[in-house]
């Protein structure tokens, strides 16, 4: 603001408003802030820069009425008091610091005044002080000086005696043996030997010293060589000899290699004790595999022999625990001296320029690392022989103890791969372990799996002979033990997955410090654990299943489907994904040995040419056997499930009756030729009325819907079978008697008799079409052989 | 509805024969072979009309006997092969011939419709595949893309490739090949393979799938136990010469590398029954047609065995709009194998299913019931394909 007269430009900031507005009510804003401030430039706004009163007047007289006029102007004139108002404060506050500005002001022109004679004051003493001191120090100069030289002369002397006494002394220590005391002597005299070497008298001295110490460094050198001392006394040795200017690095290999002599005597000791052991474990390594816990469904494993425990020689922990308190402490004081020696000393004049510590340092690596290589190959090698799954707490307590070992060289030296070998080992073992509790797990599966077999086949081979003899009601004394071998074997399985689960948990406890790694914190249980361990065990639980399914596919019925029966069920306590697939192979399994017979049956006869059927033939008898068998079995192992409501007359007796009346009024009419599109026409609209029949419904985990399935699959393939043959007169016949048969008995199995009975009537219906001189034989006829059979 | 509905087109008598016309470019034409003991049978020509979307039948007398296979000339698209039944006293026996169909029944068709059906027309008899000494045929294949001089039939267990002279009214044997073997080994089908110059051929017995060749006669790969019960058909990949899909009674389709036969390189296991008819789109080797006596037909896309490359880059949105009603489960990935659709307009077993020669979209399925039914890649996925 450039104008002068504008006290309110002086106002401190704080109140901007007031202060613009009492800026506009002066006019004073017009040419300063326009530019910045984008302002109205309505002439009605009153607060506006380009307020035209005129105006302003014009438009309120013309828009407003007298009332809001006059309201207009009391609010004018109110505001423009309070504007006012505002403006006297404002030059009241500006009056008030002024006038203190001034009072502070001359205060501080009469302090000043003060000061100035103080310092005067000052200055003069001051002056005073330096002249007197000069004076005191002119009369002592002399004495000061000769003081010096006297002093000086001493130390000479003194020193000169030292020089001239070294030979002697060194001599002496030498005899007692404070090496340390010798070296520091002569370090200390002899770079003042080295000077004054062109006298001769010091030259004699020198030399004598140079003896000495030659013979010094050759005992040290001796001493060290021997082997025989402590770490410590070589470690002294080392540093007294480095003191003497031996080269760095021959010390270092000798140091190393020292130890190295040492910790293999170490290793050798290990090595030999695992010999020992493996020599011991091919002794007792069938023994080992067995697995722990009783066993009562596989009597023919053997029992663990008290006298040959797994771990005949030394058992890991022990094993372990001698590698670490020998090997590992050692390697942890070779370190620690090593490193006191060559890299962590002080660094002094020609040492430091030698670069030692790397040097030494890439030695130390190379060593560590070499030994370590070693030893750990060794730890493998006992940890593979580890192949027992019993004892592992043991497995695990020794490799927490490597572990936590393995992290004191950690400690000592930081950038060695050591431990992370050693973790990887760790990792390593923990996997190899799961490796076998798998393998373990799966040869207890094929066992126990073996054991159900027999103890399927023993009974089935019974069964065989009886029914051969008297009969299928022996069949139930055969089967009852279905049940109670799942329940086993699940209960097996289970246990034994616990139990492996448990010991598998030990590697991630609490207490044990590798628990903590990345890799045991998550790849171990996710992947190791989970994935490796219990998935691909179930995973193997299925694929042998499925194998046992497919091979007996393949193979023609090898497989008792009771035994798929047991996997299925097996499958579905476990993991329920899996056992529809299972089930469905069951089913079809199950199916194909029943269908077989049926297909060979009507492959092996001519069928255009068959005698009149005299009795239902015998494989039919057979198929029903074995529905019912196979119905027994799974009744043990699944529910009932729902069955469709029976019609009231669904007994024996009144069924075929029921049946025959159905089945005279479908067919009578089409066997005969004179309609000769009938066949065709009726079982159409038969099936526009019936409802579509889903054969391949998915199987539900009850006896009846299994059943059902099977059956249906049975039928239809047996109706495919019909379908590509050509039959004759009789064959039609058999086909019926067979079929009348078939309905007789199957229907009790299914969820829905009307299923067997469309699917029976399919098959007649079809071997008649197939048949060349369709000749249907008399219902009655029909029920007379089937209840004669 | 974007898709066309199915097309059904009902027989009188079951059937199980079905065949594309193969030398018929033009136009949609299936033929149909009906199976009767009792009856006459029948050929019934189908003609589809694509943009009318009606089907114009035809039918021709096979007097002869039921009709268990018919395959069509690649060359003229008058003559096709049947394999029927004779049944004399008390044996029947499967023989096969060669036939011309009337050069009237076009015309005569197109004219009066109703007289052609009324009075059918019979097939001329141009020779028979003589087959008293080797018993019943299984098929009868004609040389692929051949001259129609050339056709193999497949006869209990021997393989017997026949020359037709004098404009295909004498057959004789050239070559032969015997299945030796214990047991009764009997071929179930066959396939000659379009690769290799027409030289090979594969055939399935029992669980077996064998590869043969047709210049020496001699077996030349054997895949036992390619399916764990019996083969019920196979098909040649069209455009990778080394792959074949084969089916049968365990409810697999199984994809095979004939020079790495011990695995297969893919299974498929959708159908709950036999399946009895596997055929590669002749086309777009990634369609592939199955028929099972579930009465289902499937129509799969297998891309990732196809020689068609790998994506086609089409916006997922705009496939998920569509109303793609039988479609299962499309992925939404372009490269995944998937089941197309599902169709169930059968109501009993379906034994054979052929794509159109004419039309590489259009495919018929034939059950026992003598129910044709005509249906088309859904569009989508052809757009999807071509695009």
């Amino acid at each position: 603001m450039s104008s002068a007269t504008t006290p309110p430009d002086s106002d401190p900031n704080g109140r901007r408003r007031i202060h613009s507005m009492l800026k506009l009510y002066y006019g004073l804003n017009e040419e300063g802030k326009a530019a910045d401030q984008a302002e109205s430039l309505d002439p009605c706004d009153i607060n506006g820069p380009h307020f035209d009163p005129e105006v302003y007047l014009n438009k309120l007289r013309k828009e407003c009425s007298l009332g809001e006029l006059m309201d207009h102007e009391s609010c004018m004139v109110k505001q423009i008091r309070s504007l006012d108002s505002d403006m006297q404060t404002l030059v009241y506050e500006n009056y008030n610091k002024f006038i203190s500005a001034t009072d502070t002001i001359r205060k501080m022109k009469n302090d000043f005044k003060k000061m100035e004679d103080e310092m005067d004051c000052l200055s003069a003493n001051m002056a005073s002080i330096t002249e007197f001191s000069a004076r005191i120090s002119g009369t002592l100069q002399d004495q000061h000086a000769q003081i010096t030289k006297l002093s000086g002369v001493h130390t000479l002397l003194r020193k000169l005696q030292f020089l001239f006494e070294l030979p002697a002394r060194l001599n002496k220590c030498l005899e007692l043996q404070a090496y340390a005391q010798a070296v520091s002597a002569h370090r200390r005299a002899r770079c003042v030997l080295q000077q004054y070497s062109h006298m001769p008298s010091f030259r004699g001295i020198q030399d004598d010293c140079h003896v000495i110490m030659e013979q010094l460094a050759q005992q040290l050198r001796q001493k060290f060589r021997d082997g025989g001392s402590s770490a410590k006394d070589l470690s002294e040795c080392v540093e007294l000899l480095l003191q003497l200017d031996e080269p760095a690095e021959e010390l270092c290999d000798k140091f190393l290699s020292h130890a190295q002599s040492r910790l293999e005597a170490d290793l050798q000791g290990l090595e030999a004790e695992l010999k020992d052991s493996a020599v011991t474990d091919t002794g007792g390594g069938s023994v080992q595999k067995t697995s722990p816990g009783s066993n009562p469904v596989s009597p023919s494993s053997s029992v663990i022999n008290p006298f040959l425990s797994p771990t005949a020689g030394t058992d890991i922990l022990e094993f372990i625990d001698r590698g670490c308190n020998e090997f590992v402490s050692s390697l942890c004081l070779v370190i620690a001296s090593y490193q006191e020696l060559f890299i962590n000393r002080p660094q002094e004049g020609e040492l430091a320029s030698k670069n030692i510590p790397e040097m030494a340092n890439g030695k130390l690596h190379v060593f560590v690392d070499t030994l370590a290589a070693r030893y750990f190959s060794l730890v493998e090698r006992r940890i593979q022989e580890e192949k027992g799954v019993s004892d592992n707490s043991l497995l695990v307590r020794a490799l927490d103890r490597f572990h936590r070992r393995l992290q004191a060289i950690s400690k000592l030296l930081p950038g060695s791969a050591v431990p992370s070998h050693g973790t990887e080992i760790v990792v390593q073992a923990a996997r190899q372990r799961i490796k076998q509790y798998l393998s373990a797990l799966q040869t207890f599966y094929h066992d126990s799996l073996t054991d159900v077999r027999q103890a399927l086949a023993a009974p089935r081979l019974a069964v065989g002979g009886a029914s051969a003899s008297g009969g299928g009601a022996s069949s139930k004394d055969a089967t009852p033990s279905l049940p109670e071998l799942l329940a086993s074997l699940s209960n097996f399985i289970l246990n034994q997955l616990k139990s492996v689960l448990a010991s598998v948990h030990l590697f991630t406890a609490k207490d044990i410090t590798f628990s903590n790694k990345p890799y045991f914190k998550g790849e171990f249980c996710s992947q190791g654990v989970r994935e490796g361990l219990v998935v691909s065990f179930i995973k193997f639980i299925c694929q042998s299943s499925r194998q046992y399914c497919e091979s007996a596919g393949d193979r023609g019925g090898s497989t008792p489907p009771a035994l798929l029966l047991l996997l299925s069920r097996l499958c579905l306590d476990y993991e329920t994904s899996t056992i529809s697939y299972i089930l469905t192979l069951t089913d079809e399994q199950s199916c194909s040995e029943i269908t077989e017979p049926l297909c060979l049956l009507l492959d092996n006869i001519y069928w255009v040419n068959t005698i009149e059927p005299r009795n239902v033939r015998a494989v039919m008898k057979r198929v029903v056997e074995d529905t019912t068998s196979i119905d027994v079995q799974v009744g043990l192992l699944y529910e009932e499930g729902v069955r469709k409501a029976h019609s009231s007359d669904s007994s024996k007796r009144t069924f075929s009756v029921y049946s025959s009346s159905r089945q005279q009024i479908r067919y009578a009419p089409s066997y005969t030729p004179s309609a000769p599109m009938d066949t065709n026409l009726l079982s159409n609209i038969h099936k526009l009325f019936s409802e579509r029949i889903d054969i391949f419904s998915p199987v539900e985990f009850n006896k009846v819907s299994v059943l059902t399935g099977i059956i249906k699959i049975s039928l239809k393939t047996f109706l495919e079978c019909v379908r590509l043959r050509t039959f004759g007169r009789y064959g039609l016949q058999q086909i019926q008697v067979d079929c009348h048969y078939l309905q007789m008995y199957l229907w009790r199995f299914v969820s829905d008799e009307n299923l067997v009975h469309f699917l029976l009537d399919e098959i007649v219906c079809s071997a008649a079409h197939r048949c060349l001189d369709p000749s249907p034989m008399e219902q009655s006829v029909i029920e007379v052989i089937c209840e004669r059979g | 509805m974007e898709d066309d509905a199915p097309v059904i087109y009902g027989l009188e008598f079951q059937a199980r024969a079905l065949t594309a016309q193969t030398a018929e470019t033009d136009a949609i034409r299936f033929l149909v072979g009906t199976q009767s003991l009792k009856f006459d049978n029948q050929i019934h020509i189908i003609d589809f009309d694509d943009e009318n979307n009606v089907i114009n039948k035809s039918v021709l007398l096979h007097d002869a006997g039921e009709i268990w296979h018919i395959s069509g000339s690649p060359a003229d698209k008058a003559v096709l092969t049947t394999c029927y039944s004779k049944t004399s006293e008390s044996r029947v026996l499967t023989c096969a011939a060669v036939w011309r169909m009337p050069p009237e029944w076009e015309s005569g068709n197109h004219e009066s419709p109703d007289d052609s059906s009324n009075n059918p027309q019979t097939l001329e008899l141009l020779c028979h595949l003589d087959n008293t000494a080797h018993g019943s045929v299984a098929c009868v294949l004609w040389e692929p893309m051949g001259d129609g001089k050339r056709v193999i039939s497949l006869a209990e267990n021997h393989v017997l490739l026949w020359d037709l002279q004098e404009s295909s009214t004498k057959a004789t044997i050239s070559s032969s090949a015997t299945l030796e073997g214990k047991g009764q080994l009997k071929f179930t089908a066959g396939k000659w393979s379009p690769h290799h110059n027409n030289t090979q051929l594969a055939t399935a017995n029992d669980t077996a799938i064998r590869g043969w060749d047709l210049r020496s006669m001699s077996q030349i790969y054997c895949i036992e136990n390619a399916h764990g019960q019996l083969v019920r058909d196979l098909d040649f990949n069209p455009n990778k010469q080394y792959y074949l899909a084969s089916c049968g009674d365990d409810c697999k389709v199984k994809f095979w590398d004939v020079r790495h036969i011990n695995e297969p390189v893919k299974c498929l296991e959708e159908h709950s029954h036999w399946v009895w008819s596997v055929r590669y789109n002749h086309s777009h080797d990634q369609l592939l047609l199955t028929g099972s006596s579930d009465s289902r037909v499937i129509l799969s896309n297998m891309v990732s065995i196809s020689s068609e490359p790998f994506g086609h880059l089409v916006d997922d949105d705009e496939l998920s709009d569509n109303e793609e009603s039988q479609q299962e489960d499309k992925g939404k990935e372009p490269l995944q194998d998937s089941i197309i659709a599902t169709y169930e307009e059968h109501e009993d077993s379906v034994y054979a299913v052929e794509w159109s020669a004419a039309d590489p979209w259009l495919f018929a399925s034939l059950s026992y019931d003598g129910r044709l039914v005509i249906n088309r890649v859904p569009r989508a996925l052809k757009y999807r394909i071509l695009l």
